[in-house]
């Protein structure tokens, strides 16, 4: 097993520089340019334009900025951004507790709401309460974040004046009120986020426990005399989760990612609100350093999921 | 989390997604969505008391990314340096210079500003101190200017560096501006949102190649009311009173925080709705939301909306953009096949609906209004005639007429042609969802009078540059459409506009303002006049007269005179703002209260 995980990892290196290289590339050459922001106002001048392009490093040819970037990266170094001239890990730094604290609650609320619903669904196969939760999740993922997330602001903002949609990333919590103030601002984005991811793990966890209702293995245990509540959760449920793992654990990274639109919805200054404010303005080190800390994320969490499963299924073994 | 990662494989998918909407990812563009609801500024504030008023909350919907004006992208960061850095002088309303960190305001008449307007001596205010607690002399004034005008700081102000010969300081409280040749706008070191100064301690090891990784630039130290307590870039700024702040009445706010992020339709939400923000800027939404919004009985805020000579207009190639010229395409001594004949230039400018405009994109004076005139301000020196002009009225039969008259003759295709000349223009713009809406309206108008129009759209971070055959300063096409502004003196604003020196070509590398290659000698001599006048009202005649020969000789169709600098919202409790076109909406922060 260690052998195992040892040399995934070293197969995960060039897989890392091969998805750097790409990105770096796609970045060099999309139509996004740094100094686009200067170019809505006319009245800087061209000479100047080029000046800053020339204080950037921009005017050197894109393979050399790339080899200049990946070396500074192996490093730990992830550059500085062009429009705030703070270095990159700082601006991910004071953005990760954001996203760690409302899309990660999201996440783990989705998780708890999903997997027991999805059994009871399964196992109460075709009865009210699998009508009901079904149609729950088939709404909660027909409907996109950015209408819930409207919804919800118009009924709790705007009408009733209960919660805000302005996200304070400068609130602490120290007590009772500054805490209930926490979960005031924090709760339409997780309730958004949460109900989004807790209706596609609703659906997984069902169809996966359905697969293996009828199996032999299920009877066998039901005529050994063993309680039903046995049965589903230490044989159907154990059996039924890889899949659900896989899906769990490869949204992890997305989870470091931000939730995009909802961040941007609620005014949360997380990772995903900067990645996108980042490709508006062109910062490429800051979309650079954001999107290769998603892709170790993914290669880490792939390999996770592949660990779960010798967990999960003793007959699953890797050498 | 928002997109599921269904499976294994499209998780290595999942991260080129990103990538691809980076790639198509477009840059935001150059402002201009519609409209906001009028309301005035309140008059001044009570006697305030320094902390007295609890915490002011300001939206930015574009988020401060940096506290350095001169290293600014975007009017957020030069906003929000500017409750910590302050200019020699504000510029209120009506272009006129407030003295800020100056004692007085350089005139010719109490002799600190040259005859020949070369030199002006700032007299400072005694005993100023920064945040830290040292004292403010001109030799930090005198630093600025070789922090923001040396090329390899690559200064976003640094047009304000052009013709300026040296800034020196003679003493501790005395600033002397020496420009290279006669300038009339006497004004343009040192004033304003681009005149900021920073401190020589902190920023002499920042000057050239060290310019672009400046911790002072998230933190810096400010004469202003405010100093930084918490930045996050591209996030929010916790401002806290500057405890050495020269009035010891003022700030009333005891803190005041800049938020960002979202978008332009939460912050009006946010202002006028929910009242959870007191100050949001640029509330750039669609006039039919906006409008009732603003105008509710429950409505807790006021649209601002102030003009200066943010002008959006038409410019016309008076140069041939034919491609079959090669390497004389567009260039000043080429004479376009039609635009040459006043009469086409005409009936262009009168078949040209800007009320049309004005009403459908610009709200109706809320983002906007229509204007037959390019100076639009300072008051004295807008034309008063322009709206009598034929040029300026819209008449598509007595477009039709001018062309008929002067032997354009509508083919069977409804195109009018001369001597086998076809009307046929292309018309070039930035990608902006208002400036395509508005090609549509003119299109369907100057279709109608003969023309043939093939409409055009560049991005604009395309369009406003010098290297692009796609570019407003090539113009390699017939008409174009953008805003520009000049200075509360536009002296150098409209000979760096119209000047026949200052035509545009392959020479000059594409880098000067004439755009149309419009060339007047009647206009090159008022310019010359303006160069040399002292006196004001004459001054302000000449500006008039310059104004109605473009206007009359449609060397430029003005459309839209826009808000400016944006129509930003502020809540109805806020009192002291004095919102100024030609300077920062925060400029006089420290006399705001509630």
């Amino acid at each position: 097993m260690g052998r195992y995980i040892v040399r995934r990892l070293l197969i995960a290196i060039p897989t890392l520089i091969a998805i750097s290289f790409v990105m770096y590339a796609i970045l060099a050459l999309a139509p996004i340019d740094p100094l686009s922001q200067f170019g809505a106002d006319p009245r800087i001048p061209p000479e100047a334009r080029e000046h800053i392009r020339h204080a950037l490093g921009l005017d050197q040819p894109w393979p050399i900025r790339y080899v200049k970037w990946v070396t500074a990266m192996a490093q730990g170094d992830f550059g500085v951004s062009f429009m705030s001239h703070s270095s990159v890990s700082d601006l991910i730094w004071q953005r990760l507790p954001n996203t760690l604290w409302v899309v990660g609650v999201a996440y783990i609320v989705s998780v708890v709401v999903a997997l027991p619903a999805g059994v009871i669904s399964a196992v109460r196969r075709n009865a009210a309460l699998d009508h009901v939760i079904s149609t729950l999740a088939y709404a909660g993922f027909s409907f996109p974040t950015f209408f819930t997330g409207l919804v919800l602001i118009l009924i709790f903002s705007i009408h009733f004046h209960w919660l805000t949609f302005l996200y304070d990333s400068n609130l602490q919590v120290h007590d009772i009120p500054s805490f209930i103030a926490e979960l005031k601002q924090a709760i339409m984005p997780i309730a958004v986020l949460g109900l989004f991811d807790a209706a596609i793990l609703t659906r997984y966890t069902r169809a996966s426990m359905l697969e293996n209702l009828p199996l032999d293995y299920v009877r066998t245990a039901h005529s050994k005399g063993l309680r039903e509540s046995v049965v589903v959760i230490s044989h159907v449920l154990r059996n039924s989760l890889i899949p659900v793992v896989t899906l769990i654990a490869l949204g992890v990274p997305a989870v470091f990612g931000g939730a995009i639109v909802t961040e941007q919805i609620f005014h949360v200054p997380g990772i995903g609100a900067l990645l996108v404010d980042s490709i508006g303005t062109g910062d490429t080190p800051v979309v650079a350093a954001v999107v290769m800390i998603f892709a170790v994320l993914q290669v880490l969490f792939n390999l996770f999921a592949d660990v779960c499963y010798a967990v999960l299924d003793p007959r699953i073994k890797y050498s | 989390m928002e997109i599921p990662t269904w499976q294994r494989a499209s998780a290595i998918v999942g991260t080129f997604g990103i990538l691809l909407t980076a790639a198509c990812g477009s840059a935001t563009p150059a402002a201009s969505s519609a409209p906001s609801a009028s309301a005035a500024a309140s008059s001044a504030a009570p006697k305030a008391q320094r902390g007295a008023g609890g915490d002011l909350k300001i939206l930015y919907w574009q988020a401060v990314t940096i506290l350095n004006p001169h290293q600014a992208t975007g009017t957020k960061d030069n906003d929000a340096s500017r409750l910590i850095i302050e200019p020699l002088a504000a510029f209120d309303n009506d272009g006129k210079p407030v003295p800020v960190l100056a004692a007085e305001i350089p005139t010719v008449a109490n002799g600190e500003v040259s005859k020949d307007f070369k030199t002006v001596t700032w007299k400072l205010k005694p005993g100023l101190k920064w945040s830290d607690g040292t004292p403010f002399t001109a030799d930090d004034a005198a630093f600025t200017y070789t922090y923001q005008c040396d090329p390899k700081t690559a200064a976003s102000t640094d047009d304000r560096c052009d013709g300026v010969q040296s800034v020196t300081a003679k003493d501790p409280n005395t600033l002397v501006v020496t420009y290279k040749d006669t300038q009339p706008f006497f004004y343009q070191w040192g004033v304003g949102t681009e005149g900021g100064v920073l401190q020589k301690a902190q920023y002499s090891a920042c000057v050239g190649d060290k310019a672009k990784n400046c911790p002072a630039d998230l933190k810096p130290i400010g004469t202003g009311p405010y100093m930084v307590q918490d930045f996050k870039p591209g996030d929010v700024v916790d401002y806290v009173i500057n405890p050495n702040y020269r009035d010891p009445n003022k700030p009333f706010f005891k803190t005041v925080q800049i938020k960002g992020g979202g978008d332009a339709n939460a912050a009006a939400r946010a202002v006028c709705q929910t009242g959870d923000i007191d100050y949001g800027w640029n509330l750039q939404v669609e006039a039919t939301i906006l409008k009732p919004m603003a105008a509710a009985a429950d409505s807790k805020c006021n649209i601002l909306t102030q003009y200066g000579t943010s002008v959006e207009r038409l410019v016309v190639n008076f140069a041939n953009p034919d491609p079959s010229l090669g390497a004389k395409r567009s260039e000043p001594d080429t004479k376009h096949p039609f635009f040459s004949d006043s009469h086409v230039r005409r009936a262009l400018a009168m078949a040209t609906d800007r009320k049309a405009i004005a009403d459908q994109l610009y709200g109706a004076g809320l983002a906007g209004k229509d204007s037959c005139n390019i100076i639009t301000a300072p008051e004295a020196m807008v034309a008063k005639d322009s709206s009598g002009f034929d040029v300026c009225k819209f008449d598509v039969n007595a477009a039709m007429k001018e062309l008929q008259d002067d032997g354009w003759v509508a083919g069977p295709d409804g195109v009018r042609a001369k001597g086998g000349v076809k009307l046929a223009i292309t018309f070039n713009t930035t990608v902006n969802s208002v400036r395509q809406k508005t090609q549509d309206i003119l299109k369907q108008d100057w279709t109608k009078a003969g023309f043939q129009v093939t409409l055009k759209s560049t991005p604009a971070s395309t369009f406003f540059t010098n290297t692009s055959p796609e570019g407003a300063n090539h113009f390699f096409a017939d008409v174009e459409m953008y805003t520009n502004s000049g200075d509360p003196d536009p002296t150098s604003y409209m000979s760096g506009s119209w000047g026949c020196d200052a035509r545009t070509s392959s020479a000059n590398n594409w880098q000067k303002g004439n755009y149309g290659r419009y060339c007047n000698p009647d206009f090159d001599k008022i310019i010359a006049q303006l160069r040399t006048e002292t006196d004001q009202n004459k001054r302000d005649q000449l500006v008039q007269q310059a104004n109605d020969i473009l206007i009359k000789d449609v060397a430029i169709i003005p459309l839209i005179t826009r808000v400016a600098p944006t129509p930003d919202g502020a809540s109805k409790q806020l009192k002291g703002l004095a919102p100024s076109a030609w300077d920062s909406s925060l400029w006089n922060i420290a006399d705001w209260s509630k």
